[in-house]
């Protein structure tokens, strides 16, 4: 378990101070893997490095199970760090070194003989599917590929944790999936803890069973992702959602009075917002039948969370305007949130 | 061999002479370079990892270095030689000969040296450095591992401008009394007015850049992936 307590780092300059991170108190469960969301700027990478004290924080302090490694000594730390495997965004991978030989020295203090080395190196290539690549320069490798080495490495000396800071920020959507599969696979396979930095809403969605949501060094906002985006709270979460659903798309759109977004005297559009409690519900077809308003869905974006859909709809209803009260009485009755943005 | 006489008649009575000049002038660019290089690279790596937000942080001995490096190189070799007179006598025992020109070829070529290095291993990935970093090894392992293992193709670029302006360097100190080729040059081509045997130290030169630059690119092409 890794516990976050007041954590705080202020990076001191001249003219000003940087408060990168804020009083952050974080608990990370065995085996769990936890996302940190945030827009640049927001102290994510900061935090990340605060855990294998990359970066030393300035206040607060680092607890994994049960031990406050800000307290430890430099070469008691390094033991620490070697159990706690990290990838980046940018690979990091050393150019002069083959595949293999980038996972030996990862190795270096392993205290492995040559043999059980070369056994491992292998078995590790073999789990990220790169056995092929043995002897390949990092140079030859494209970015997934290069990522898996990475990852290779990062799980050579067997961590209890894996730290991911914007790991897959440099690859396209589809690596970008291959590469969550493969951490998911890591996580159930070896009951690893992992800690995901990202600005990314696709990573956090498709495996992080828990976020936190960080804005100006502060964690503003955590818990169980379904519930995050389900019910965002603040609104550097709303709009982190928005922004990643392309749904703030709609406002623009209506703000330069797009054709899209004409409607008819008397009409009224709105975004629903669908949660996994509602959206089997028929809520379209029923107000259509009741009120008889007419509803047409402009925009829509449902996705599916944690195995549970969520998303929004942009609808535009025309009628008589007390049915249109009504329909959008019923809508809310259903358990769906509406917010008219015309009309 | 008549050949090469008929186009340059000096070099028969010479061609003794020549050879051992020749041979102190490899054996002063080898020994310099040796230390130089030694040297030099410490000086380079202890610039990066002691500088602002280096691994080995250390702001006053950075800048004591930055600075001693700074003056060293803004003496003029020439003048150099002559300032380093009394501690050449004190570590090699002479000023005089190959022997005595160990000291200043060193002093004169180590910074510059150091300053190349530390701009060869400024290239390496900070990002590499911090990944090192989180999997627990400690300076002495990311000097050597990363730093040091990284760079091998810039080193050795900056190696072969070195070994030129040392080759140079010698034959400077050779018109001190060093001897070696330049001392050559200057007694047979400038004093005694041969100038086949001028051209002829220009073209051993030439052919002892040619093979340090040969065997430089050979290490750079095996080194770079």
């Amino acid at each position: 378990m890794i516990e976050l307590r007041n954590v705080s780092k202020t990076f001191g300059a001249k003219r000003g101070e940087i408060h990168a991170v804020q009083d952050v108190s974080l608990t990370i469960n065995d085996g769990e893997i936890f996302g940190i969301i945030g827009f640049s700027g927001a102290g994510k990478s900061t935090l990340v490095r605060c855990i294998n004290l990359l970066e030393r924080p300035t206040g607060g302090s680092v607890v994994i199970d049960g031990k406050d490694i800000t307290k430890l000594s430099e070469p008691e730390l390094r033991e620490v760090r070697r159990k706690i495997g990290m990838i980046f965004q940018h690979f990091n991978l050393m150019r002069s070194r083959t595949v293999y030989g980038n996972i030996e020295f990862a190795l270096k203090k392993s205290g492995l003989s040559k043999q059980e080395k070369d056994a491992k190196i292998r078995s590790l290539l073999e789990l990220v599917g790169l056995a092929d690549k043995i002897d390949a320069y990092p140079s030859q490798l494209s970015g997934g590929q290069k990522q898996r080495v990475a990852i290779a490495r990062a799980l050579a000396n067997d961590p209890k944790v894996l730290l991911c800071d914007e790991a897959t920020s440099a690859l396209d959507p589809q690596t970008t999936k291959s590469i969550l599969k493969l951490l998911n696979e890591v996580n159930e396979r070896l009951k690893l803890t992992i800690i995901i930095i990202t600005h990314q809403m696709e990573v956090v969605k498709d495996i992080c069973d828990r976020v936190a949501v960080m804005e100006d060094g502060y964690v503003v906002e955590e818990g169980a992702t379904i519930d995050v985006f389900d019910h965002p709270q603040k609104p550097v979460t709303k709009d982190f959602i928005d922004t990643a659903t392309n749904i703030s798309k709609i406002y623009e759109l209506v703000e330069n009075n797009s054709p899209l977004t004409d409607i008819p005297e008397g009409a009224k559009m709105l975004i629903l917002s669908y949660s996994s409690v509602n959206t089997n519900e028929a809520v379209i077809s029923a107000i259509s039948r009741k009120f008889n308003v007419d509803a047409s869905i402009i925009f829509g974006n449902v996705e599916i969370l944690k195995n549970l859909p969520f998303g929004k709809l942009v609808v535009t209803l025309s009628g008589k305007p007390e049915d249109i009260e009504g329909a959008i009485a019923y809508i809310q009755a259903a358990g769906i949130d509406t917010e008219v943005i015309k009309g | 061999m008549s050949f090469i006489y008929t186009i340059a008649p000096n070099l028969e009575k010479l061609g003794k002479e020549l050879w051992k000049c020749t041979g102190q002038t490899i054996q002063m660019v080898i020994v310099a370079a040796l230390f130089a290089f030694v040297i030099g690279t410490a000086i380079g790596v202890l610039l990066i990892v002691t500088k602002r937000g280096g691994i080995l942080e250390c702001i006053p001995l950075y800048t004591g270095l930055d600075k001693a490096i700074d003056i060293v190189r803004s003496i003029p070799f020439i003048i150099l030689m002559f300032l380093l007179i009394p501690v050449s006598r004190a570590i090699v025992g002479t000023s005089l000969g190959v022997t005595g020109a160990y000291v200043p070829l060193i002093v004169g070529t180590a910074p510059f040296f150091g300053r190349q290095v530390e701009s060869a291993i400024a290239e390496v990935d900070g990002g590499l450095i911090e990944a090192s970093e989180a999997m627990g090894f400690n300076p002495f392992e990311i000097i050597f591992g990363v730093y040091l293992r990284e760079s091998i193709p810039s080193i050795t670029r900056v190696s072969m401008i070195t070994l030129v302006n040392l080759v140079g360097l010698t034959a400077m100190a050779g018109a001190v009394g060093a001897g070696g080729l330049g001392d050559f040059a200057i007694r047979y081509g400038y004093q005694l007015g041969y100038f086949d045997a001028l051209w002829v130290t220009v073209i051993i030169i030439l052919i002892i850049i040619s093979i340090i630059q040969f065997v430089g690119n050979i290490i750079i092409r095996v080194t770079t992936h």
